[in-house]
């Protein structure tokens, strides 16, 4: 769930935000069926504004009993106190990780690694090299998808939240070749983002592309699929779901 | 600090700084509990029975368990006067001898058990151990009351318990290795995985446990 000024919205490409309903009203129905973890990605992030995201990871932590991530401008050391404090189990680091790498193994270290996930964005750039975007897609780094996947996990993240932007909620299927490439050249797990469009990509995704998880978004805001669906499908496919959630 | 009435059961849901107090004394809440988060060794003398949550690394957990001169108030509630006592993830692997987490760092030694990183031996089983994973229990242990055998929860660690006495090991969760999930000494109850954090069976968890000390002190 990407979070703006305290609404839960969605876009295309990282752009164009609509309105799709309250967090807290979003996360309960997850809850109720059964989804495995919500993330809650803040893209205002502005400093006066941290206080909504707490509110809103406080609101859901005491309503919905599940495993929540949340990112959106974490700097500090502090910061994270902060979402784990508010009932945050893992936050999600982005642009701070590319800015300041050396955070993340403070971070792991304070925090324990399982607690970090390194949030991964990334599209193809004019040399039709997949490269890493910070500042919620508008800044380029320089730096390559793959390589910057090993090294976060080498400084000590826990997770990686990986999302090509080309791909972010036009539905027209995951990046199964990168999200392949990043989940063999890691020992961390992957989490597939961007692109979901049915049931299929889902599949595609964890069978093909090795991926440990999938993040869904559109699919649920936007068309008639669920938790419950997609679990059951995956469920046919032999894929290890839940069974009874 | 308030001077709460003495109500139903009353839960010490012990606050260290070490994270996520918050979504274990919501959860207890929501049963029906009388939930304190503290440090203080008056709330903990009070309590019917206490909690040890905590997320982080296990150097920190201890520093800041002995910070907040936690050692000898627990050591005198839990173990001698044997008050029902649930860690929680870090909460448990801090009653274990020793963790060899950022080298090598010695525990609360409740549990003959050392605390390891989790090796799988295969690359498709990733570390950390993130996720929801079934659990095999032993049925005789009363956190497990009425929950179905297999029931999944959610985990989220890299570290795992490895106990000497096989018979304080309540459940396993199967990941490549048996990773300890549930560990019950007499009084001293812990999970591995999140009860806050597991939904419906994770609650009845909370519950089973809170039902314990009405027993106790019924």
């Amino acid at each position: 769930m990407l979070l703006k000024k305290g609404r839960c919205v969605k876009g295309v490409n990282f752009k164009n935000h609509l309105d799709v309903g309250h967090p807290v009203t979003n996360a309960k129905i997850y809850d109720a069926q059964g989804a495995d973890e919500l993330i809650f990605l803040d893209i205002t992030a502005n400093k006066e504004e941290r206080h909504i995201l707490i509110d809103i990871v406080e609101k859901t932590a005491s309503e919905c009993f599940m495993p929540l991530t949340v990112g959106g401008g974490i700097k500090t050391i502090s910061d994270i106190d902060k979402v784990l404090r508010a009932g945050g189990d893992k936050v999600s680091i982005n642009t701070t990780a590319v800015e300041n790498p050396r955070f993340i193994g403070q971070a792991a270290k304070k925090f324990g690694r399982q607690c970090i996930v390194v949030a991964i964005d990334y599209k193809l750039n004019k040399k039709r090299k997949n490269e890493v975007f910070i500042y919620n897609g508008t800044k380029a780094t320089g730096r390559d998808s793959i390589e910057w996947a090993r090294e976060v996990a080498d400084l000590g993240a826990g997770e990686i939240l990986l999302t090509n932007i080309d791909k972010e909620g036009t539905r027209s299927g995951y990046d199964i070749e990168i999200i392949r490439e990043v989940s063999g050249a890691v020992n961390i797990p992957v989490i597939a983002s961007g692109g979901a469009g049915n049931l299929e990509d889902l599949k595609k995704a964890i069978i093909d592309g090795h991926a440990s998880a999938v993040s869904l978004a559109s699919i649920f805001h936007f068309t008639d699929q669920n938790v419950i669906k997609a679990r059951n499908y995956l469920k046919t496919w032999g894929v290890d779901v839940r069974t009874e959630a | 600090m308030g001077s709460k009435t003495l109500g139903s059961q009353k839960i010490a849901v012990i606050d260290y700084q070490m994270g996520n107090v918050h979504s274990v004394a919501k959860a207890f809440k929501l049963i029906g509990g009388d939930v304190v988060i503290s440090n203080k060794k008056e709330v903990i003398e009070r309590a019917d029975c206490v909690v040890l949550p905590g997320v982080g690394a296990f150097a920190d957990g201890m520093k800041n368990i002995k910070k907040f001169g936690l050692i000898k108030i627990l050591e005198e509630e839990i173990l001698k006067k044997r008050k029902p006592f649930l860690g929680i993830c870090l909460g448990m692997q801090l009653l274990a001898k020793e963790s060899d987490e950022f080298g090598l760092h010695k525990g609360l030694g409740w549990l003959d058990a050392s605390v390891k990183m989790i090796k799988t031996g295969d690359t498709n089983l990733k570390v950390p151990h993130v996720g929801w994973n079934n659990i095999k229990m032993n049925i005789k242990c009363p956190l497990f009351k009425e929950i179905r055998q297999n029931s999944e929860f959610y985990f989220v660690h890299s570290f795992h318990v490895v106990c000497k006495l096989t018979q304080n090991v309540m459940a396993v969760c199967d990941y490549g290795i048996k990773l300890t999930a549930a560990i019950q000494k007499n009084n001293i109850f812990a999970v591995q995985f999140h009860p806050e954090k597991s939904q419906t069976a994770g609650l009845r968890v909370l519950e089973n446990f809170l039902n314990l000390s009405k027993k106790e002190h019924a």
